[in-house]
């Protein structure tokens, strides 16, 4: 044999692979490329051009739309990160007792039914509570989200925490530190990258969000998601593209940096 | 000793209460604006429709959940199969299922190549997969519109190549759904079967090829054995939010081709028999739960298994 033989290749399966590569890049870089087309559809290709960036930073409802995610996501992100910090000191580093297997499923509930339904089930409860409090601001959003956010801000704060010992913390309460002082000086520190990484999936979820916030918002409450869902049923325009594409760097942003933060971990 | 005994066991016992407390907080907004609503919605599933959505408080009534497979004929009060409601369970199962091969079969693959990459270069390639795992699923549905609508991409593609005279209408069928499914829906697939690939000890494989295996036995009584895990993985990951899958055929569907997703909705819209509605979300959920339990389950056998 001329060519050392790889146990390790299959044929086609190289191409396969590249094609699904393929595949999953060709319709992002086509939405990001029309975003930058001069003409007014998302078709014909007619130039370069940065006017409907322009036209989208400058739409009122594009802009309150954009306020109210970055508000519910900051909202639902903080309150979800703390409670499931909480959780997950609860529920790490300690025997099995009675309740903890309880807890993780009622803790990743949200990840198991289907988005679809838990969006009905609240918008008959929020509906009803709406019409006998009188009360339909922001907060039945923030709680929605908060909710959904819990399981995903409370993965890679116990991930972390189940590679801590208790030694250090040991050592701490041996010299008369307070629980709480223990907890601020020791535990925080070392769990933060885990509470960060927490806190940026949550908040990435939150942003990303349509359905749930889609049955539960009320008139005039859209966040981007749900306003761009609106749109595409009319005739759409690159302006779309636009906000999409800015939307996508964002997310892309705060994934790469929690790609980062875990590799530095390891 | 007794006294020591006695505190030790006083410690413990506050050590759990103080956990307790600890995930209250989680427990509790779950509870308010997770769990507790499905409940709620179990219980309108059993009331009377009201005349424009919501429900008749208190008066109980099955017909939301007859209405869910029959229907009554409003002049001779017949029964009969729902057909609309069989015809979108139907779309829904089959769709959701055509999604699933259709991901393994590219998938596959693509997590048996990053596999077999060199260890530090496997990341950068995982990373390119979760990418757009990440990225809104709305406006990935988005950008597969873009490319399959009749100006898109493909369709000029294929009219250039002379393989179409004319463009093809992709978008608003089936097909579309299917598209756009497994186009959100790869990275599901792709990810458990790369966990278990990762562990493929290759000396298994050498040693097939020692005894004369050629290149498809090797791949289908070693390596697909072997990673069956990852493979039932990842198929009840695409199976699941496929089934239930709202934002992809509401977009690429145009409205006509309805998924049980879609179906609910009408039922808290035009429809307003939010009875019906509950009724179907939690057929929905009921599937969705034994799916992931059949899975809990073969995953603690194969674990179990692989001990023994």
């Amino acid at each position: 044999m001329g060519k050392r033989f790889d146990i390790r290749a299959q044929p086609g399966f190289a191409t396969i692979a590249m094609f699904t590569f393929f595949l999953l890049y060709l319709p992002i870089v086509t939405l990001v490329a029309y975003a930058f087309n001069a003409g007014d559809s998302i078709a014909v290709w007619e130039g370069v051009s940065l006017r409907w960036f322009v036209s989208a930073a400058n739409n009122d409802i594009v802009q309150q739309a954009a306020l109210r995610s970055l508000i519910i996501a900051a909202f639902a992100a903080t309150i979800s990160t703390t409670a499931a910090t909480m959780a997950a000191l609860a529920t790490t580093r300690t025997r099995p007792y009675r309740g903890l297997t309880f807890k993780y499923a009622f803790i990743n509930q949200p990840l198991m039914v289907p988005e679809i339904v838990t969006a009905v089930a609240l918008l008959i409860v929020f509906s009803r509570i709406k019409v006998w409090t009188g009360y339909s601001g922001l907060g039945y959003l923030i709680a929605a989200h908060t909710a959904f956010c819990i399981p995903f801000a409370y993965l890679p704060i116990r991930a972390r925490l189940e590679g801590m010992d208790l030694t250090l913390e040991r050592a701490a309460a041996d010299l008369y530190a307070t629980p709480w002082m223990t907890f601020r000086r020791i535990t925080l520190p070392i769990l933060r990258p885990g509470i960060v990484a927490g806190f940026m999936l949550a908040f990435v979820i939150s942003l990303d969000d349509v359905v749930i916030t889609e049955f539960v918002k009320s008139g005039g409450q859209d966040t981007l998601p749900t306003y761009m869902l609106g749109q595409l049923r009319r005739i759409v325009t690159p302006e779309i593209n636009a906000i999409a594409t800015v939307f996508l760097m964002l997310s892309v942003a705060i994934v790469t940096a929690f790609f980062f933060l875990n590799r530095k971990k390891a | 000793m007794a006294s020591a005994q006695e505190s030790a066991r006083i410690a413990e016992r506050r050590d759990i209460r103080n956990r307790w407390l600890l995930s209250a907080p989680a427990l509790i907004i779950i509870l308010l604006a997770a769990i507790g609503p499905l409940f709620i919605m179990l219980a309108y599933s059993f009331m009377a429709k009201g005349d424009y959505g919501d429900v008749k408080f208190g008066q109980f009534s099955l017909d939301g959940w007859f209405s869910v497979f029959f229907q009554r004929d409003i002049f001779d009060d017949t029964i009969s199969l729902a057909d609309a409601h069989l015809t979108i369970f139907w779309r829904s199962v089959r769709l959701s299922l055509a999604t699933t091969v259709v991901t393994l079969v590219l998938g596959f693959p693509t997590a048996y190549f990053i596999a077999t990459r060199p260890q530090n270069k496997r990341e950068i390639w995982l990373f390119l997969i979760t990418i757009p795992f990440w990225t809104n699923l709305l406006i990935r549905t988005f950008a597969m519109q873009e490319v399959i609508r009749n100006e898109g991409i493909l369709n000029t593609v294929l009219l250039t190549l002379g393989v179409i005279r004319s463009p093809i209408q992709i978008l608003y069928t089936d097909t579309a759904i299917m598209f756009g499914m497994v186009y959100v829906y790869l990275p599901l697939m792709v990810l458990p079967l790369y966990a278990a690939m990762e562990k493929l000890d290759f000396r298994l494989v050498e040693a097939g090829y020692d005894l004369y295996a050629g290149r498809l036995q090797v791949l289908r009584r070693i390596i697909i054995p072997l990673v069956k895990p990852g493979i039932i993985a990842g198929s009840i990951l695409v199976f699941i939010p496929s089934l239930g899958a709202y934002v992809t055929p509401r977009v690429l569907g145009g409205g006509k081709n309805l998924m049980l997703g879609n179906l609910i909705e009408l039922q808290f819209g035009q429809g307003r028999n939010w009875p019906l509605g509950a009724a179907i979300s939690i057929t929905l959920m009921v599937v969705v739960m034994t799916a992931l339990l059949i899975y809990v389950r073969s995953a603690a056998r194969t674990g179990a298994d692989n001990n023994g």
